[in-house]
């Protein structure tokens, strides 16, 4: 058994130890520099989302009190696929946004680590030029990239121009509404989205890259690495972190996806592009259902929140500890 | 074009255009009122002649500021829900009348103005089975202000490149589909549809419905008497499923929007369109040749039927309704709107008059025939997409696009509309 020593009496009289009237003061102005930004998250983010699930338990056209009360109809709505259309609708929603998803993660990510690496760490002139044609799409909005896509995949527009006098004996593609094969949208739509946002992610790589110490390359070239091993072994293990980030990033904002695919195809055509974001706006509030729309908001929401804390959790949480460690 | 447009007009309309300034603001007499008015003609010539009408309003009722906001066709739909639903309507707005405007009164965020109405204004309505689609139980909260009717469009000239009668088109179904066989054959896009914005197609599979069950089987099926899978309704898609069988629609149909079927059917590259009396000023605003190409050229037909087919025409318009908090001022404002001055300057522009004083002011051959066409019929159906409650309406566009899209069979696509219905309006 331990023993519980006295406390040694002479340091109770130092005084460090006195107790120390509460400073009020700074409590006071931590709880001015916190306030605005807790009032707005808690007011427009937090409120909402236990509101919108109150929603989801009620029949609600948005515009009158809420007095229908119907329990899970609504969640069973988009579940029972063999009673209800909608629930059909959702689940190819949601197939559509994973597999966006999984073109994100093993297209678009590795697209932009290999120009990354080009354009960053390659050694020849121009390469700041092409450092900046690579980033010039990301910083269009949203819109003008859905309407340049739109002119550019028009059965008569740039693209097929350019496979036609490209490709002898070259069949036109109908991109956006094919009714011979209607799931090309998808993945046209996909090319949009690489196009888009593969230069925010080459940037972020090129960030990281330039970070890895060039003398523990060059060691391991002396000891006799080849350059695959090398990018195998030192380059991409240290950049582990930004590419942990970058999943982390492209998957959120494939769960998110919306304004683009709005523009370019309102999720047709017959729903072969609808995604998660397109169909909460369509059956949701388009069709002014705003108590089904809430039940469609949550389940996303709740899609979005296990994966988020779940991934920090499992994946970023090193990545976090080796921070703090710095 | 129409869905391009939108997204510019959507970074336009959240800097709200104020066409109005204070022109009004000198005069102190009476309480000064603001009337915020939204309205969709984007179209330059018939958003200035909206212009005027607030500005000759406002020189002779210097205490009235109007307030207009034009919004495009699309992003006005969306606008106007999020701000009923904020319960701040405009105080005079763009309507089509129907099932989603009784949807925004059942929630009081309308004006009843049937005091006022009653008597001569009611009176002077030309189309009164227009005015009915603005109110219901005794109650109106708005009026029509041009009402016409969907036709179809043909280009003579192509039709005399594939040696057809232009002066003699189709009046059956059956002499129909062999025009469009015929059209094909001589290597012309017989019909220009944008199916990506799924109300053009709808009104294919409408129309037909009308021929195959009439206003019977509609009225049993919108007061669950009967329902939205009988009969009536896969006899639509089955002859829908005949046209589509002879592809006769231009390449990507399915993917365009409404503007690219205007500028199909106004750089005289298709042959016919199924379409409302706007359609020749969309075809000037989204076409190259701005509408040079078919000038002259064009007529119009009544849709195409067949033995034992039911007569009746598909139609609708547009009118004006009035917000809860709108001032007194704004239904004076709206019978000025109506008035026969008024409505002959705007006949002369693209309105098809909604009283019969102006009716005679229509100066366009076209647009003539199309009001001809609109008081003949015995039977006018407004359009389902706007007439059904939204979601209902939606599903009408869900299906009929999977029937173009040839995945859904007619019986599915009656059964996807039935489900909707039987949810939303038992």
């Amino acid at each position: 058994m331990a023993r519980i020593l006295p406390r040694p009496k002479v340091l109770a009289s130092e005084p460090y130890f006195e107790p120390r009237s509460i400073d009020w003061v700074k409590i006071l102005t931590i709880i001015l520099f916190l306030a605005p930004g807790f009032i707005i998250m808690f007011t427009i983010l937090y409120i909402p989302v236990i509101q919108s699930f109150e929603y989801s338990q009620y029949r609600w056209n948005g515009l009158g009190p809420l007095e229908r009360y119907v329990g899970w109809e609504n969640y069973e709505r988009l579940y029972d696929t063999t009673q209800y259309r909608h629930a059909r609708l959702f689940r190819e929603a949601t197939k559509h946004t994973f597999i966006l998803m999984a073109l994100s993660l093993t297209i678009q990510l590795p697209f932009a680590m290999l120009l990354a690496l080009l354009v960053g760490r390659g050694n020849f002139r121009g390469k700041k030029l092409f450092r900046t044609i690579y980033f010039v799409p990301y910083v269009f909005s949203d819109p003008i990239t859905a309407i340049l896509w739109i002119y550019s995949l028009h059965p008569s527009g740039l693209v097929n121009t350019i496979l036609e006098s490209i490709i002898p004996d070259y069949q036109k593609i109908i991109w956006l509404g094919s009714v011979e094969n209607p799931s090309i949208a998808l993945y046209a739509i996909f090319a949009v989205l690489t196009w888009k946002y593969f230069g925010f992610y080459m940037i972020l790589y090129m960030a990281a890259l330039q970070n890895v110490p060039k003398d523990l390359e060059d060691a391991a070239r002396l000891d006799g690495a080849n350059e695959f091993n090398v990018l195998r072994k030192i380059t991409l293990p240290l950049v582990g972190p930004t590419i942990r980030l970058t999943i982390y990033l492209s998957i959120l904002g494939s769960l998110q996806q919306f304004v683009i695919i709005w523009i370019m195809t309102e999720g047709g055509p017959v729903g072969h592009t609808e995604v998660l974001g397109t169909f909460l706006y369509k059956y949701g509030i388009d069709g002014l259902r705003l108590g089904f729309g809430s039940a469609i908001a949550v389940v996303i929401f709740c899609m979005s929140l296990v994966f988020s804390i779940g991934y920090q959790w499992m994946v970023l949480r090193q990545d976090y500890r080796s921070l703090q460690a710095q | 074009m129409k869905r391009h447009l939108l997204v510019l007009v959507i970074l336009l309309s959240i800097l709200v255009v104020p066409l109005t300034g204070d022109q009004s603001a000198s005069v102190e007499a009476q309480d000064q009122v603001t009337i915020r008015w939204w309205h969709i003609q984007t179209n330059p010539d018939q958003a200035a002649f909206w212009e005027k009408v607030a500005n000759d309003y406002m020189a002779m009722h210097p205490n009235v500021t109007i307030d207009i906001t034009v919004l495009e066709n699309e992003a006005f739909k969306q606008r106007i829900v999020t701000n009923m639903q904020a319960g701040d309507p405009p105080d005079l707005f763009q309507s089509w009348g129907g099932g989603p405007l009784w949807q925004f009164a059942d929630a009081g965020l309308l004006r009843d103005i049937s005091d006022e109405l009653e008597g001569e204004w009611r009176d002077s309505f030309s189309a009164q089975s227009a005015v009915e689609m603005f109110g219901q139980d005794g109650e109106y909260y708005g009026v029509p202000w041009s009402w016409g009717a969907v036709v179809m469009w043909y280009n003579k000239e192509l039709f005399e490149q594939a040696g057809l009668d232009p002066e003699n088109p189709p009046a059956t179904w059956e002499e129909f589909l062999e025009v469009v066989q015929a059209l094909k054959d001589a290597g012309i896009t017989p019909i220009a549809l944008g199916e990506g914005d799924k109300w053009p197609g709808h009104f294919w599979w409408v129309y037909l419905a009308i021929r195959c069950g009439g206003e019977e089987a509609f009225l049993a099926a919108y007061t669950r008497e009967g329902s939205f899978d009988d009969e009536a309704f896969v006899c639509a898609g089955e002859r829908l499923v005949e046209l589509i069988e002879l592809e006769p629609f231009q390449e990507g149909f399915l993917g365009l929007g409404y503007g690219d079927e205007a500028a199909a059917f106004g750089d005289g590259l298709a042959a016919m369109e199924l379409m409302g009396h706007w359609a020749p000023g969309a075809h000037a605003e989204n076409s190259e040749s701005g509408g040079a190409a078919i000038e002259g050229k064009v007529g119009i037909f009544a849709f195409p039927t067949w033995d034992g087919a039911h007569d009746g025409l598909l139609g609708g318009g547009d009118g004006f309704v009035i917000g809860k908090n709108a001032p007194d001022e704004t239904v004076d404002f709206l019978r000025y709107i109506t008035s026969a001055e008024v409505q002959r300057e705007a006949a002369k522009i693209w309105v098809i008059p909604v009283i019969a004083e102006a009716e005679d002011a229509i100066e366009d051959e076209l647009l003539r025939q199309v009001l001809q066409i609109r008081n003949e019929a015995t039977y006018a159906q407004m359009y389902y997409d706007q007439f059904l409650p939204p979601a209902v309406g939606q599903a009408v566009l869900d299906a009929v696009e999977g029937l173009f899209a040839e995945q859904y069979s007619p019986e599915e696509a009656a059964q996807i509309i039935e489900d909707e219905a039987s949810f939303e309006l038992d």
